[in-house]
């Protein structure tokens, strides 16, 4: 029951939202129902945490194979908690934006939220691509309706990219769904396939392309930097931190374990498309002036080392990408957090207009120098076991190029380094810029929101077993289920 | 038999409303209690309630399947009527008419849904047809509805003798009309059957515009009054959809290995000229009927599968592409604007009608919760059981998200821009209503298909 409710009450609270015209009332509304979404979200991982709380199944288009099926494993627990956290910081981090049609902005988020609590928690393969285009559709609405000056053509770049993939992805669906025994949607039919390995490498593409596109990995990233500049903070926050991930569990949920032997057999060219994109974004970043556009790219690279280790196959790297999941979404949306109050506070997002911050506000300098060092995985941050554990898997990996992407993915770490410290020195410390002279200090319910993250960034730095628990047994199991050793064995 | 009969016999009545009744009101009243009445005699039929006994001599069977589909198809027919009726008292002056012409069209519709002899099959598209020329060129005033019409007569008569020729050579080889019949075809005689079937499959992919028999189309369509248009391109189209389904399941069943290619490449050619055409369109009318080239496209998917699935998934995606392509209509109808341009910013100033529209167009693309998806959706799973498919719904999946960047076009236009000069025309509250029910009728169906499905088998 807690699943179901983990998306019904946003999908509640997203509609009551329609209804509302005054801004503050739909902005307290939405964080109102945010926080409570959290507290459900959280009894679910404590009070009621046996695994039948965690599960809803009933009847619901069955005559296409379908039901309405819910269940939170350790991948899905830990993506709900990243989705009920991030909400709440966003909503509070945006807290002095003023939209026009307030209560249909909100409305969308909340929408969103819960059409990926949705994709995160079913097990049902028609549900999973019904709530993959919910998540997709009030984000396309949020970006075009309230983004910047270009924001139509790009965010209809995004809107079109995504959408021709999750159609490839219900091409595959449907012809895994007529090769099941019992012709049904169900993850568990799905897991007990043993397709030809032939068929299995053409339907990885299928897949692939859907998934790739969702995170993204290059060479299917060309939306993201426009839409991530275009969209209003609120949505960038989202997009970047929770909806990216529904990529990466679609790898690990829906791809990965059905079609094991393409997995394995393709392996090598996903990880060499991730750390290609890994240099190649963190190559552009460097070169950024936008603020925004710079965590853009930042955020290719990191999604670039996850799907890279995902494809390791191992323990190791599996526990990194399933904290790492959990982590990056709250680093980047501590940056974005950042940057929208620098921009909101200097009026511009450009590197060259900006410097000498620290002088007029050290409490914000400071914040932005922990949260940006966390996004470069340094120790007792929270990216730091994640990536530790991610680098230690790739390391172990069958893959016999596995040095190679070690060593490539290491220099996207140093490349980190240079375009993170590069962009704190240029906006925080030197002369002031032009336009960064004026504007004061942190106001207090920023400095809660960003205390909340950094909390969290030091918690899960030093104590990242409170995540690596969560996702332990998802993790063991979901090897057994990849491996294919047994077609090796006489 | 019921609607059939019913729907000649108002015909009629309305032929001599015109001269009796003066008023445009009673008029549209007595259309609109006339459907009603249509629509209710047929459901009444599917209870087993039958007004009429008929001796038909084996040449028209009504089974569940012409039953559900005519139900559905009067009750589109008459939103259409509520919807439109007004729009057409600004084409012409013999108000009446047009309605007598409508309940003709459904005659013939009654008859190629349940047909099982050649002879009424031809009968019926006759009867559809000579109607459809009249409707295009009245708006005798409009040089381009002129055009339309004066082409669709030329090149329908075309189609038309095409037809009889392809029902003549499978006469020969067969030696009856009927479908039902199964006679032993010689060796001799299945070159004359296949020459038949090759020309019953070329005049039927010229009546529901398949490519490339589609070029009359776009100009059809844009030439019509915009009334007209609607109803030219929903109901009469999908009738034609289920008659061309069973002329080639009953009659040419056995044979699918020899036409099943020749469907796949007129499926392939179809949704790729459609698709790709419609984007590059300024005016929504005409984009909106290169749409209806491309929704036929996966229509053909029920022809080319010839399963179960196609036939539940014709039925659903009738209903999909009916409804929704109505209720766009409806709404350009009463608009002074046909660009893309003219529903700028409709979102704010008319939040019902764009939210309405919002979902046709969603239902159109095939986005899932809206009916439009499942009948995509079937209609891929009818095809992928047929072996060696795949390239084929790949094609279309891909054609698919092609059609999202015309029909997100309207979207934008009406959401994400701000409104412009030419101001949005007041819609009255039973046409909200209306559209309002369409829209829901939509999304239910597509969260709760069986609700229409069920009643195949029942």
């Amino acid at each position: 029951m807690i699943s179901l409710f983990l998306i019904l009450f946003p999908m509640a609270a997203g509609m009551l939202h329609f209804f509302l015209k005054d801004g503050k009332t739909a902005r307290s509304f939405a964080l109102f129902s945010s926080l409570a979404t959290l507290v459900i979200a959280l009894l679910g991982l404590t009070v009621y945490s046996q695994p039948e709380q965690h599960s809803f199944s009933r009847p619901w288009l069955t005559i296409l194979g379908s039901s309405f099926s819910l269940q939170a494993d350790g991948m899905g627990k830990v993506l709900t908690l990243l989705n009920a956290v991030a909400y709440p910081l966003v909503i509070l981090g945006t807290w002095q934006r003023v939209y026009a049609q307030p209560g249909r902005f909100f409305g969308l988020m909340l929408l969103a939220q819960a059409g990926m609590m949705g994709v995160f928690l079913t097990t049902d393969a028609l549900l999973f691509y019904f709530f993959w285009e919910l998540a997709l559709i009030p984000m396309y609405f949020l970006a075009s309706q309230w983004g910047g000056e270009r924001r139509i053509p790009v965010t209809f770049k995004f809107f079109i990219y995504t959408f021709a993939g999750s159609v490839l992805m219900l091409a595959g669906l449907l012809y895994l769904q007529t090769q099941t025994a019992d012709h049904s949607f169900s993850m568990a039919a799905f897991h007990k396939l043993k397709l030809h390995s032939a068929t299995q490498l053409k339907l990885f593409w299928l897949f692939f392309v859907a998934f790739a596109i969702k995170m993204p990995v290059f060479p299917f990233h060309t939306w993201q930097p426009d839409t991530y500049e275009q969209a209003p903070a609120a949505t960038t926050m989202i997009l970047s931190g929770v909806m990216v991930k529904m990529g990466l569990l679609g790898l690990a949920r829906w791809l990965m374990p059905v079609l094991p032997v393409a997995s394995y057999q393709w392996g090598d060219v996903v990880m060499s498309l991730s750390v290609i994109g890994i240099i190649y974004a963190s190559l552009i970043a460097i070169r950024q002036d936008d603020l925004k556009r710079l965590v853009a790219y930042s955020s290719i690279a990191h999604i670039g080392l996850m799907s890279a280790a995902l494809f390791a196959e191992n323990l190791s790297a599996t526990q990194g990408v399933m904290i790492q999941m959990f982590n990056h979404g709250i680093n980047i949306i501590g940056l974005w957090i950042l940057i929208d109050i620098i921009e909101r506070r200097y009026g511009t997002r450009k590197i060259s207009e900006l410097g000498g911050i620290a002088r007029q506000a050290p409490v914000l300098a400071v914040f932005f120098v922990v949260i940006a060092l966390a996004n470069i995985a340094l120790p007792l941050t929270n990216a730091f076991p994640g990536e530790f554990l991610m680098f230690n898997g790739i390391l172990g990996a069958k893959s016999k190029y596995y040095i190679l992407f070690v060593i490539l993915a290491g220099l996207g770490i140093i490349l980190a380094a240079v375009y993170t410290l590069n962009m704190i020195r240029r906006c925080f410390y030197g002369e002031p810029g032009t336009l960064s002279a004026a504007g004061g200090d942190l106001q207090a319910h920023e400095k809660w929101v960003l205390g909340i993250i950094v909390g969290l960034i030091l918690w899960m730095g030093i104590y990242p077993q409170s995540l690596l628990g969560l996702s332990e047994g998802f993790s063991l199991q979901w090897l057994e289920r990849i491996d294919i050793s047994y077609l090796f064995r006489k | 038999m019921n609607a059939l009969i019913i729907s000649a016999v108002l015909g009629v009545i309305m032929m001599f409303g015109s001269t009796l009744l003066k008023q445009k009101n009673s008029i549209r009243a007595l259309a609109t209690g006339g459907m009603l009445l249509l629509l209710l005699a047929n459901l009444l039929e599917m209870g087993g309630i039958r007004f009429f006994q008929v001796e038909l001599k084996g040449m028209l069977f009504f089974d569940q399947f012409a039953l559900v589909f005519h139900s559905l198809l009067l009750l589109a027919v008459l939103l259409y009527i509520i919807l439109a009726a007004p729009d057409m008292e600004k084409v012409g002056v013999n108000y009446a008419d047009y309605f007598a012409l409508l309940f003709f069209i459904l005659c013939g519709v009654a008859m190629v849904l349940a047909f099982k002899s050649l002879l009424i099959l031809f009968l019926g598209i006759e009867i559809i047809s000579i109607p459809l020329y009249i409707l295009t060129g009245s708006d005798k005033k409009n040089l381009k509805g002129n055009e339309a019409a004066l082409k669709y007569f030329l090149l329908g008569s075309f189609s038309t003798g095409l037809m009889l020729m392809g029902i003549a050579l499978v006469y020969g080889a067969r030696g009856t009309f009927s479908t039902l019949a199964n006679p032993a075809i010689t060796p001799m005689n299945l070159n004359l059957l296949i020459a038949g079937m090759a020309f019953l499959l070329f005049s039927m992919a010229f009546k529901v515009s398949a490519a490339p028999f589609h070029f009359w189309t776009p100009d059809v369509y844009d030439g019509a009054p915009t009334v007209f248009t609607s109803f030219m391109a929903t109901i009469v189209k999908a009738a034609v959809f289920v008659a061309f389904v069973r002329l080639f399941d009953e009659l040419f069943g056995d044979f699918d290995g020899k036409w099943r290619l020749w469907v796949a490449v007129l499926t392939a050619v179809t949704l790729f000229i459609g698709n790709i055409t419609a984007v590059f369109q300024q005016s929504v009318k005409r984009m909106l009927a290169y749409s209806s080239i491309a929704q036929a496209g996966f229509m053909l998917f029920a022809l080319y599968a010839m399963n179960g699935d196609g036939k539940e998934g014709l039925l659903l995606y009738a209903a999909a592409y009916c409804f929704a392509t109505i209720g766009i209509f409806a709404v350009l109808a009463r608009m002074k604007d046909y660009t893309f341009d003219g529903f700028n910013g409709m979102g704010k100033t008319r939040p019902f009608i764009a939210a309405a529209l919002a979902v046709f167009l969603f239902s159109l693309a095939g986005i899932p919760l809206t009916a439009g998806f499942l009948a995509k959706f079937y209609m891929l799973k009818a095809a992928l059981a047929v072996p060696g498919s795949a390239w084929l719904v790949l094609f279309a999946v891909l054609m698919a998200a092609v059609s999202v960047y015309y029909y997100f076009r309207v979207l934008q236009a009406m959401y994400f821009r701000e409104p412009g000069e030419t101001s949005h025309p007041e819609f009255p509250a039973y046409f909200k209503w209306v559209l309002g029910a369409m829209a829901a009728l939509v999304i239910v169906l597509g969260v709760l298909p069986e609700l229409l499905l069920g009643r195949l088998y029942f």
